[in-house]
């Protein structure tokens, strides 16, 4: 039963398989165990990246291709449904246009930008991408009739979800159903859904074309897959996981802009998720975005004591500034590409 | 132009000029569609100082990837630090830059240039040996690394220069704009302009008029080749790389004082742009940056005019124009 559900892609080392069942069951009862509005956004947020950083994975862990227009699909799904929630009402039927709506274009785009420039290199692709994507950010914005401009759109969501929402009448162990734990659960258990989907196609032959492709695309040619081919279906797949783990952050956020969906720093979150976490196997997205998360929710607060701590020292306490912590991620992230390239789930399987 | 074998038995090589014909065309092409012949003249030459500054960053990244190919993510840093490490004359500095004179501001932004690219051209230096060096030849290693790279160099200038954004007034002399009939043309751009075709030209000249130049040429060409005569190329592309790197932070500083502020990320705003110009230029054709750098900035500002919601868009869009019409940019470099 495990074995099918996780397609036969187990942790392989024990330290590994109890740090996704702590993972696992904690985003589980979250509402339940860890009370109060910041352990809950965190924890859906862990969710939304988990999604968003596997899908990452399956173009530069799995296929080796680089791209840095994963934002901009990201940012599709969150203004497809968030327009079209803010446009027609909260409905149902909103969610469901605005997801499609968002899915064909995102599909389309990605088929596009594949077919255009997936023939050459991969420093080629980067490039494209990276400007591709910040057109699209700069329209988001410029757009503001549509979109919001820089300030985006807050809209409603289905009664259901809303936070005044009540499920039961009655607390449930001690915990108000409210909609936002219902949200809560919706989003997790799509995102869990979505992640058994991507382990199920990264272990099928599918999946194991694109390995071939990553590790020597020349050789995979001479056996007779059309590169081109497969490199082009991993890009949309990608992009519409992307294009749904947009559609959960914007239900969860009921609200959408750039800053929260386009900018370019998100993509670097996520490049520093996948490498951390380790590339080329989906465990590592769940490892990554869970650390990530919690660092840039926490470790904040440790860095602002230890720069209170060492005050008068020069030059310290700025380095441990709160609003450093990526300094220290940006440097993790480089040792991590030189030393365990495999990342930290890598790094575990090698041990075991 | 023809390839007539002349007395030195090497045939010439046929110019291509077609490219070079953008530019001109596209200045034609514009004018109709601004109408008015003052506002056209503007922005040529607000189009032209930008483009010449564009070049000044893109050339050291173009060349750098011609010759080892490595494309540094990275790039965008030294522009930001050469940017700061203005600050260093800048600050102490500031009456030479308030002065209303002419020989003190040039004085003045002359010494901002050399410390930026005497610093960014020593921090390009230990970026190229700490980082880049593990890594040669690994494409994916090389992104994900400068990509690194950059992210560090960012928080450190946050670091030792704080968050906010600073101020950099443009010296005072430079202010104001010299008008001829009804054409305005900013006095910064001009010297903007000045300083670009100076860049363009001791580039011209080191690369076809001396060893050093003729070993990259030939390096972009044929890496294996240079290496099997006797030369060592990546000691060569290690030079490359620091003056690269210098020519980045002469850029921030003249993108700095075009600005009129200064953020830590101006590098990654203006990496974008390069990056479409290295493109479209060729990879490795500094000829090729040239007239990119040149298309592009050209392109943005008569698009600013005409129709300023899609401004960006357009670069891509003639960046798509261009690969339509030439897959591998401009001025193909013949390995790739």
């Amino acid at each position: 039963m495990l074995r099918t559900l996780l397609s036969d892609d187990l942790p392989k080392s024990r330290v590994l398989s109890v740090l996704l069942l702590v993972v696992f069951v904690g985003l589980a009862v979250a509402p339940f165990a860890f009370p109060g509005a910041q352990a809950i956004n965190t924890a859906a947020r862990i969710c939304v990246f988990i999604v968003l950083v596997a899908s990452y994975d399956l173009l530069l862990g799995y296929t080796g291709i680089v791209s840095f227009a994963h934002t901009m699909f990201y940012g599709i799904g969150a203004y497809g449904v968030g327009l079209s929630l803010f446009a027609l009402g909260g409905g149902w039927g909103a969610i469901g246009l605005g997801l499609l709506v968002a899915l064909v274009v995102g599909v389309a785009l990605a088929f596009a930008i594949g077919l255009f420039s997936l023939r050459v290199r991969a420093i080629f692709y980067a490039m494209i991408t990276l400007a591709v994507a910040s057109a699209f950010a700069i329209l988001a914005s410029q757009l503001s009739e549509i979109t919001g401009g820089e300030d985006g759109r807050s809209f409603r969501v289905p009664e259901i979800l809303r936070p005044g929402f009540r499920l039961f009448a009655e607390p449930v162990l001690g915990l108000d159903i409210s909609g936002r734990v219902v949200t809560y659960y919706l989003v997790f258990l799509a995102a869990l859904a979505l992640f058994l989907m991507m382990l199920r196609v990264v272990n099928s032959p599918f999946g194991r074309v694109l390995q071939a492709i990553r590790e020597n695309d020349f050789r995979a040619e001479a056996l007779g897959y059309r590169t081109v081919y497969y490199r082009t279906a991993a890009n949309c797949l990608a992009a519409a996981v992307a294009v749904l783990a947009g559609c959960l952050n914007a239900l969860w956020l009921r609200y959408t802009g750039p800053a929260v969906t386009l900018s370019l720093e998100i993509m670097l979150d996520i490049l520093l998720m996948v490498v951390i976490g380790g590339m080329g196997t989906l465990y590592g997205a769940v490892i990554g975005a869970t650390l990530f998360i919690l660092a840039q929710n926490y470790l904040q607060k440790l860095m602002g004591a230890a720069s209170a701590a060492t005050k008068g020292i020069p030059l310290l306490p700025q380095l441990l500034h709160p609003d450093r912590w990526l300094l220290w991620l940006g440097v993790l992230f480089v040792l991590s590409v030189y030393f365990f390239p495999t990342g930290i789930v890598g790094r575990l399987r090698r041990k075991a | 132009m023809t390839s007539a074998a002349d007395d030195t038995g090497l045939p010439r090589v046929k110019l291509d000029y077609l490219p070079a014909l953008l530019v001109p065309g596209l200045m034609i092409v514009a004018a109709p569609l601004i109408g008015s012949g003052s506002t056209w003249a503007t922005l040529t030459v607000a189009g032209l100082a930008m483009g010449m500054m564009i070049f000044i960053i893109a050339s050291g990244l173009t060349l750098v990837f011609g010759l080892m190919d490595v494309l540094n993510f990275g790039h965008g840093a030294f522009i930001s630090i050469g940017a700061y490490l203005a600050l260093i004359v800048v600050v102490p500095l500031a009456p030479w830059f308030a002065a209303d004179s002419l020989p003190l501001n040039l004085a003045g932004l002359l010494l901002a240039i050399l410390v930026a690219m005497a610093g960014s051209g020593a921090l390009g230096y230990a970026f190229e040996r700490v980082l880049i060096m593990p890594v040669y030849g690994q494409h994916l290693k090389q992104i994900l690394i400068t990509m690194g790279g950059l992210i560090v160099a960012e928080q450190m200038i946050h670091v030792v220069w704080g968050a906010q954004q600073v101020a950099m007034p443009l010296p005072t002399a430079f202010r104001g704009a010299i008008t001829f009939g009804d054409i305005a043309v900013e006095k910064y751009r001009l010297i903007a302009v000045c300083i670009g075709l100076v860049v363009f030209g001791a580039m011209f000249l080191v690369l076809n008029r001396t060893k050093i130049g003729l070993l990259i040429r030939a390096g972009v060409e044929n890496g294996e080749m240079v290496e099997a005569l006797g030369y060592r190329i990546r000691r060569l592309f290690v030079g490359v790389f620091v003056a690269g790197s210098a020519l980045a932070g002469l850029g921030g500083v003249m993108w700095a004082f075009y600005r009129e502020t200064l953020t830590a990320n101006i590098g990654g705003e203006v990496m974008i742009m390069v990056f479409i110009v290295i493109i479209i230029g060729g990879l490795g054709s500094v000829g090729g940056c040239f007239l990119g750098a040149l298309l592009v900035a050209l392109t943005a500002n008569y698009t600013a005019f005409l129709a300023p919601k899609v401004a960006l868009g357009s670069n891509i869009l003639l960046m798509v124009l261009v690969l339509m019409w030439r897959p591998m940019g401009l001025y193909p470099v013949a390995k790739r």
